[in-house]
């Protein structure tokens, strides 16, 4: 089999073969081919099964809307499903396989569901796998699974590289058929910076393949001239493999440029790029496509578009067929009886069923008016065809054209309907187009040359006289209009056989007849129950003719049956590509604390915290487990002292004139009279009452404090902040920015810790006198270098924070381990300060979840009644301060060897775990070295009023339920002498 | 979506966070005697138009500002950017 239907003329080049191979058998094509015309070439016509009743399957198309011809191309992590062979370029190499087959592809087991077609029908799986009611998981659901898609995936991580990029024109022109290329031309000399896109690898659309005559040259020598005049332009961007897949909002359309598919490999380039265009206007120049005449068994392997019967013969110099027939209901499928003759391809016969010939004579050609296929016979590829005059013709090569839709599908992205044109029968698109967009050629209805030259000529002259080029108007190319007179015939009635509409999901005339029958009959509902046009082709050669068989079995018009929605994208756009570089570690930005290096180098393990690494713990030699190094980092800094870097909080800066005032509205409690020099912890809410945010709060002088936030929040507390700024009080004199990533800033905790920052800060008087408890201070450390000095403790123990601009914060943790040697001193990190936190009683996220008030959490008097802060109001709700409400507790186990779990649930001893009885949770847990045993924090009804009452806290999810005491919140030192001292 | 942004000209609505309806702005005064109602209706009631429609969005991946967009819900045509400073102010906003 080497090339026999190889024929003369085209634009493959003959000097460059290529070799491919085609479930394993070895084939070769030549440069310039599809997988599809090389298959062609080489007589391969099964090409694949069908998705339901695995009938054998040829390509039918030449384009993008292909339904059969879907592959498995490439091998291993590369392998990709379902791809259309008709688009895919040939490369020496290529391996492809067919799918949707167990056993070989001439003999599939599955082939068996065709004879169980009658069960089958529309909806089938509505009325069927529906009893016994077990058999569903074990037996329907595997079956259905196994027996379900078409291709496979490698399951391994796909290996390519996907990017994305934004592209800016005055005018996008997608599509570079003879409108577009029109279009192209006269904008381009008018000087509009301009994009011209196609989805093919070569420019031209139709004008490559069907003979033209454009000015007195050829269609293709047409081409080449406008795409070097184009070429010359320094302001025109010519995208080749590009599709423009879906029309967005103010001009902005989505682009998919497949920059390496057509190579063996990309090497380092991307594979495909997703690049989204801003257009100040745009034309959709996207041709029109194809559909088929349903009659009896007219889907199988040699039933093709009559267009493609004719782009394989001019194009790519194949000939899809020893004996073609043509079956028409329009004058293109003539057009393409003349051509083939032409090249010395053998057509046997054109059948049409209108009555008067639109030609008098085609040489060799037998002209079968009034007449139609009625039946066909060849089990994996077509040998014979039988016509309703009784006649039967032996052929391999069945030409059908039903007609042609013009492709409207991105004038209707947002919402907008086409309307049905009479004439070209067929939908154009109707008056709501997106804003800025403009249709000419055949997309418009313009179906024949002479008037897509002219419409794409017109619309883009117009274009730039309305973005102010004072037009250098080009001349306008000329052509002839062919003849498409087209006689509105959709179907072959009268006959048992399945008549195929939707060739991808087997949607067959009977389907749409029994799903109106049964009552469907909005498009909407018809094209979800048949699954018509919901296959990876969306439709693109099926929905047409099905509306019209729709419509005639409601006895509607097809204007009032309508067509289904069209939504992005126009074709299929692989995940990877809307994925683009963010995959993997790159999925968000990794932030980095300014001691990351140093903690890096003890050999801390790390968390992430929203995007931030933080040290987790730092494991020495002689800890076993994780445990060992977090119960000894928190004994440290409890006996001696202890550091670790807190950068990662929100850190705001606000100043102005009215900054304590502004405050005073953000934070619940009150925050006017804070004296310049000292810290004080602040609760936010939401304006509904409900928990926000928390956190300290310092007053470096009257008009300028420098507020912390908690690490998750601290994003979303500036931007509320910000509202509140200039859209609430936009009269006060105050000014925020965010600088939590211009300080590096380390508490340092324990009992040591004066002793350690002593040899840190310059010049101050670090006695309980001259710093006290919540003093704050700008100070200078190690011999001069700006820092803040803050007395706060977030562990319970004597602490402090020191801040250096982040440039220093490297050099300060080093400076502070080595102050605190002498000390012993220990780095700890996120455990430990969870740990210590959840022993002093203090509340995080886990506590603040969302949910819970400040009434909860024991804080309801923080709130001022005096003034009016955000959510003060709402706080007060009765239901949010009643006295049954849960309360924030905390918890030891009563057995000292058991352990906790958050989540779970407080029960009283003796009744059932119900949610009538369920009186609260666990929020937080930990072993407590100090207590050496669990504790954790949670939330109980009335939980102020039972400390010392014994309750269950029982988890279900975890199938524990242990005996638990209620203690206070505050378990570590809870008179507070340790930090004050 | 492109937003043209008063002080920044046209701005791709990715930088952009989205609040809500702009009447946002007009938060009660929490110390009067019908705080409560006021506040309820204020947080909870909101129109929900198909038509035009006054928001609020944030210049997250920008400068910061708070802006009122007036937008078609239908076809997100965008008619006036505002400044919600300036917004407020002109309600009078008193702080």
């Amino acid at each position: 089999m080497s090339q026999s239907f190889r024929i003369n003329g085209g634009l493959t080049d003959r000097s460059k073969p290529i070799n491919f191979t085609f479930n394993n058998k070895k084939m070769v094509g030549y440069e310039g081919d599809t997988l599809a015309s090389a298959l062609l070439a080489n007589g391969q016509r099964l090409v694949g099964r069908s998705f339901k009743y695995h009938r054998p399957r040829g390509i039918f198309s030449a384009g993008s809307e292909e339904p059969n011809a879907l592959v498995q191309l490439r091998t291993g992590a590369y392998q990709e499903p379902n791809t259309r062979a008709t688009v895919t370029e040939l490369f020496d190499g290529l391996t492809a396989t067919s799918q949707n087959h167990r056993g070989s592809l001439g003999f599939d087991f599955m082939s068996v569901t065709d004879l169980l077609s009658p069960f089958l029908g529309a909806g089938f799986y509505y009325k069927t796998f529906m009893w016994p009611k077990a058999f569903w998981e074990k037996i329907y659901e595997p079956i259905i699974r196994s027996s379900a898609g078409l291709g496979s995936l490698s399951m391994l991580e796909d290996p390519d590289k996907y990017d994305k990029g934004f592209l800016h024109c005055d005018l996008l022109i997608a599509g570079s058929g003879p409108s577009g290329l029109a279009a192209a031309l006269a904008a381009g000399h008018a000087g509009l910076r301009i994009i011209i896109a196609d989805e093919d690898y070569l420019l031209g659309g139709r004008l490559l393949e069907e003979d033209h005559n454009i000015e007195g040259i050829s269609g293709q020598d047409w081409v080449l001239q406008a795409l070097a005049e184009l070429t010359e332009m320094s302001n025109v961007r010519i995208l080749p493999r590009t599709t423009i897949y879906g029309a967005y909002d103010h001009g902005i359309y989505g682009a998919l440029e497949r920059k390496t598919d057509h190579l063996a490999h990309s090497g380092d380039k991307p594979r495909q790029v997703l690049w989204r265009i801003y257009s100040k206007r745009a034309m959709i120049c996207g041709g029109a496509t194809e559909r088929s005449i349903a009659f009896p068994n007219n889907d199988r392997p040699g039933i093709m578009l009559a267009g493609a019967v004719r782009a394989y013969a001019t194009r790519y110099g194949v000939a899809t067929g020893n004996k073609i027939a043509i079956f028409t209901n329009n004058d293109t499928g003539w057009q393409t009886a003349v051509e083939l003759v032409a090249k010395g391809v053998n057509v046997v016969a054109i059948i049409d069923p209108r009555d008067t010939a639109p030609r008098a004579h085609i040489s060799g050609v037998a002209m079968i008016m009034g007449a139609s296929v009625c039946n066909t016979s060849g089990r994996k590829a077509l040998n014979r065809i039988t016509l309703t005059n009784g006649q039967t013709l032996n052929v391999d090569c069945l030409a059908v054209s039903g007609g042609w839709s013009p492709n409207v599908h991105l004038t209707c992205h947002q919402r907008g309907r086409p309307i049905w044109n009479d004439t070209i029968a067929g939908f154009v698109p109707g008056g709501d187009l997106p804003v800025g967009q403009f249709v000419a050629g055949a997309a418009n209805g313009d179906m024949t040359l002479g008037a897509a030259l002219k419409s794409g000529h017109k619309t883009a002259t117009l274009i730039a006289k309305d973005l102010g080029f004072t037009t250098n108007v080009s001349k306008e190319a000329k052509a002839d209009d062919e003849n498409f007179a087209i006689k509105q015939f959709w179907h072959v009635t009268g006959y048992k056989q399945r008549a195929w509409i939707d060739l991808q999901n087997d949607v067959t005339t009977k389907d749409i007849k029994q799903s109106q029958a049964e009552g469907f009959r909005s498009v909407e509902h018809l094209k979800r129950y048949t699954t018509l046009g919901m296959a990876t082709d969306q439709g693109k050669t099926s929905n047409v003719l099905g509306l019209a068989v729709m419509a005639e079995a409601t006895g509607k018009t097809i204007p009032e049956t309508g067509t289904t929605i069209f939504r992005p994208p126009y074709s299929p756009v692989a995940i990877g590509a809307f994925g683009g570089r963010e995959r993997g570690q790159h999925f968000h930005p990794t932030r980095l604390a300014p001691s990351h290096k140093w903690a890096d180098e003890q050999g801390a393990e790390f968390v992430e915290v929203g995007n931030w690494m933080r040290a987790q713990w730092f494991p020495k030699s002689d800890d076993k487990t994780w445990r060992d190094s977090v119960d000894r980092e928190v004994k440290k800094t409890r006996t001696s002292v202890g550091v670790c870097d807190v950068s990662t909080l929100g850190k705001i800066d606000i100043k102005g004139r009215d900054a304590a005032e502004f405050l005073n509205k953000i934070y619940s409690n009150p925050f006017a009279k804070v004296p310049v020099g000292r810290v004080r912890y602040g609760l936010m809410l939401r304006e509904d009452g409900i928990c926000y945010d928390d956190g300290t709060t310092a007053r470096l002088a009257e008009d300028h404090f420098v507020m912390t936030t908690t690490t998750a929040n601290a994003v979303l507390v500036y931007r509320n902040m910000e509202f509140a700024r200039q859209c609430l009080f936009p009269n006060l004199d105050v000014h925020l920015i965010s600088t939590t990533d211009q300080w590096a800033q380390f508490a340092i905790a324990g009992p040591n810790s004066r002793a350690v920052l002593s040899k840190i800060i310059d010049k101050v008087d670090m006695s309980n006198d001259g710093f006290p408890f919540m003093a704050c201070s700008n100070v200078t450390v190690c011999g001069g270098t700006p820092g803040r000095l803050f007395r706060i403790s977030f562990s319970g123990e004597l602490a402090y924070e020191v801040a250096v601009p982040v440039r220093y914060g490297d050099a300060l943790i080093r400076e502070i381990i080595k102050a605190g040697e002498e000390f012993d001193i220990t780095p700890y990190g996120t455990e430990a300060l969870g740990v210590m936190r959840i022993e002093k009683g203090h509340v995080t996220g886990a506590e603040l979840n969302g949910q819970v008030t400040a009434f909860n959490v024991n804080m309801n008097n923080m709130i001022s009644t005096k003034k009016d802060s955000i959510g003060s109001v709402l706080s007060r709700r009765e239901m949010m301060i009643a006295d049954d409400q849960v309360r924030l507790v905390g918890v030891k186990t009563v057995e000292i060897s058991d352990s906790l779990a958050s989540g779970a649930h407080f029960v009283a001893k003796g009744e059932k775990p119900t949610t009538k009885n369920d009186q609260g949770w666990v929020a937080s847990v930990c072993y407590s070295p100090h207590f050496e045993q669990h504790i954790g924090l949670g939330f109980l009804e009335r939980g102020h009023e039972r400390h010392g009452e014994i309750i269950r806290a029982w988890d279900g999810v975890r199938g524990t339920d242990i005996l638990v005491e209620i203690v206070s919140a505050h378990m570590y030192d809870p008179e507070g002498g340790l930090q004050r001292g | 979506m492109i937003i043209n942004h008063p002080l920044l000209g046209p701005r791709d609505a990715n930088e952009f966070v989205h609040l809500g309806d702009e009447s946002l702005i007009d938060r009660p005064d929490g110390m009067a005697d019908d705080a409560a109602n006021k506040f309820h209706d204020y947080m909870y009631l909101r129109d929900n138009p198909a038509g035009k429609y006054r928001e609020l969005w944030y210049h997250d991946a920008g400068d910061r500002s708070w802006l009122v967009v007036t937008r078609d819900t239908l076809t997100h045509e965008i008619f006036n950017v505002e400044l919600a400073r300036d917004v407020a102010r002109a309600r009078g906003r008193s702080k």
